[in-house]
């Protein structure tokens, strides 16, 4: 049994198929300087057949819903005519008569090394691009067989390295049941399209390709993050069992999907999700999520290697994904990022930054030439829909005022330019230090809504680094103290007349949820894919009821005691939610 | 299309050779009409880059450039 990360949910069992990339290994002989001529023709009509080829697919794939990757063909086109590809690949014939597969293979290999070296993420990348198109001109000048995931006769599992775009572009859809793959995350390539095809998948299991061949019988559980491989009689009827299970809940889910988050006394629950990458866009209507709760904005600054973003590029992505989903509202955090990461385009010490160190919001008010751009790029963004902004990691009053002092510039400097941006925009802060939750109530005063962070507001609660293996059982969600900082949140901000959400993981976990419908909060923002068993939970409630079980766990002495006197009242109440998403939450945990 | 890509495309309507290269790295120049050569320049915004022309229409082709990049700002036409 191989364990992996669970990437999109489910149980497949099916047949493996082993899909690897070609390899550019090619002869390398050279020819008679009478077969140049010769050498150059079979390069043309190898260029001209690629070029149908791919037209081809990009009429196949437009229609698709990853509009994202359909202009990777039209780039490969391009490629065929560019002068120092094609150009290249005809003067290695010429002159130092290789055949044309080598010179292909030469050309090719040489522009990928020059292109692995070039900092900029993006256009590194394209080196993908150049592989894929030398690849497909070697085997069409070779005459050969192409590894081919449209070609899928029969339903597989498709075991891999790794999956890119293309690869998911070209696949015959109908006919995958699962993935498996040696690298990835919750976040790559792979683990998204998994999820927008809702096949279960299970990545960065390792050498899974090394173990598999072609036609082995294959278990993937992606709820547990598990891979078997030619399992026994026993075992195997026992996963088509609880495989017929999920598909029932799943079923169940479902049909739910379009229901409002409303309890059964007929209280609405706003559900958002939480957003990591734009490539996770298409999830969000697909769950049945009510806008974007929070937009992180880190990736946009990951992606890029030392350089800062430009104010242009963050207002593009920005506009993309406020359009995408208005009229529902976008909540954007600001930056969220450490010290460290800008050390040495700011010329700060590699050390700055920890967890409780120059960071987020700090960083933000220490460098405006990082959060000056990135205001008036979301403010921009405003015009396109229903957009709101928040602060992260605010522990004083005195923060919230300057960030909103910039926020008052860039609007000025955008006034001054005559750009418009939504002079109503409402500005959050976000609740994740025990400071800010026992000020809340001044905070109130000045901010349009809350956002509470679990994650870190437990961390600091309870001085527990959740990474630390040897105080993990000290991270408890379900704390006294915990909960106390989330009750008193909630009622301060409704005494103020603001709403409250949450974005942390304890907003999808069902042992959370019961209590927080009792706490009365407004919204909770979620993995898009939590989203249908939370609301299964919500429309299994009523507020009088969740009031009572908030009240009763808030008089517990421990997270322990809370947990199984809430564990109790859940299994009354939705036994299926509970025990499908209590394997993947002791995954993750 | 990206501005890589936009560049390209006006290179490519002139009979001139043009060349471009980055900052003050002149041996590091490139073909403009290739892409491939464009995004190895990895020219990023606010970045120089100088472009050379040969050929009978090196005016126009020069012209042309300064069009897009200078003042349609890469916009489509």
């Amino acid at each position: 049994m191989l364990e992996g990360v669970a990437a999109s949910s489910g149980i497949a069992i099916g047949k493996a198929f082993l899909f690897f990339r070609e390899d550019l290994d090619v002869p390398d002989y050279t020819v008679d300087v009478s077969a140049v001529d010769e050498e150059i023709v079979k390069f043309e009509s190898a260029i001209e057949q690629t070029k149908k080829e791919l037209e081809e697919i990009g009429e196949k794939i437009k229609n698709e819903t990853s509009s994202v990757h359909a202009g990777i063909f039209s780039a490969h086109i391009v490629l065929l005519d560019d002068p120092m590809f094609a150009g290249e690949v005809r003067n290695a014939i010429k002159s130092s008569q290789y055949n044309a597969a080598f010179a292909v293979r030469k050309v090719a290999k040489n522009l990928i090394e020059q292109f692995s070296m070039i900092e900029n993420e993006y256009i590194r990348g394209r080196e993908t691009d150049i592989h894929d198109v030398a690849i497909r001109l070697v085997q069409n000048i070779l005459g050969k067989e192409k590894m081919d995931l449209s070609l899928l006769k029969k339903e597989v599992i498709v075991i891999a390295h790794d999956l890119s775009p293309s690869d998911t572009a070209l696949m015959n859809k109908a006919m995958v049941i699962g993935f498996a793959t040696d690298v990835g995350s919750r976040t790559s390539h792979t683990a998204i399209m998994a999820r927008a095809l809702e096949i279960p998948a299970v990545v960065g299991l390792g050498k899974i390709t090394s173990q598999i061949r072609t036609g082995d019988l294959i278990i993937i559980d992606a709820n547990r993050g598990r891979v078997l491989i030619n399992p026994d009689g026993e075992v195997y009827e026992e996963y088509l069992i609880e495989q017929s299970r999920f598909n029932e809940f799943e079923q169940s889910l479902s049909v739910i999907r379009d229901l409002p988050p409303t309890t059964l006394d007929g209280t609405n629950i706003e559900l958002a999700c939480n957003l990591e990458v734009p490539e996770e866009l298409i999830a969000i209507h697909k769950y049945g999520a009510k806008g974007i709760g929070l937009y992180r904005t880190e990736y946009i600054f990951i992606r890029k290697q030392k350089e800062l973003p430009s104010e242009e590029e963050q207002y593009e992505s920005y506009k993309e994904a406020v359009e995408k989903v208005a009229p529902d509202p976008v909540i954007i955090r600001t930056l969220d990022l450490g010290g460290d990461k800008f050390a040495s385009t700011l010329g700060l010490p590699s050390d700055v930054s920890s967890m409780m160190g120059l960071r987020a919001i700090r960083l933000c008010l220490r460098y405006p030439i990082i959060f000056i751009p990135q205001l008036r790029a979301i403010l921009r963004a405003s015009v396109h829909g229903n957009l709101k902004v928040m602060f992260p990691m605010i522990s004083r009053i005195e923060e919230l005022r300057q960030a909103k002092l910039m926020l008052e510039q860039a609007k000025a400097e955008l006034d001054h330019d005559g750009i418009p941006y939504d002079p109503n925009l409402q500005v959050g802060t976000m609740i994740e230090i025990p400071s800010a939750a026992l000020t809340a109530d001044i905070l109130a005063k000045e901010s349009d809504f809350f956002s509470i962070g679990t994650n870190d507001l437990i961390q600091y609660t309870l001085a527990v680094h959740r990474v630390n293996e040897e105080i993990a059982n000290l991270y408890e969600p379900l704390n006294p103290a915990v909960l106390r900082l989330i009750k008193y949140v909630i009622d301060v901000a409704h005494n103020a007349g603001i709403w409250v959400g949450m974005c942390g993981e304890m907003a999808n976990d069902p042992l959370v949820v019961p209590i927080l419908v009792g706490m009365e909060i407004d919204e909770l923002s979620m993995s898009p894919i939590a989203i249908p068993e939370v609301k299964k939970i919500i429309r299994s409630l009523t507020v009088e009821e969740a009031r009572k079980i908030a009240y009763k766990a808030l008089s517990y002495s421990t997270a322990h005691e809370i947990e199984s006197y809430v564990y109790g009242e859940a299994m009354e109440r939705f036994p299926d939610v509970l025990m499908w998403v209590d394997h993947r939450n002791h995954r993750s945990a | 299309m990206k501005p890589a890509g936009l560049l390209v495309k006006e290179a490519g309507k002139y009979k001139s050779s043009i060349f471009v290269y980055k900052d003050d790295q002149q041996d590091m120049k490139v073909n403009a009409k290739s892409l491939i050569g464009v995004l190895m320049l990895a020219a990023g915004k606010g970045s120089t880059v100088t472009f050379v022309a040969e050929g009978e229409d090196s005016e126009k082709a020069l012209d042309g450039l300064e069009d897009l990049i200078a003042r349609r700002k890469f916009d489509e036409v």
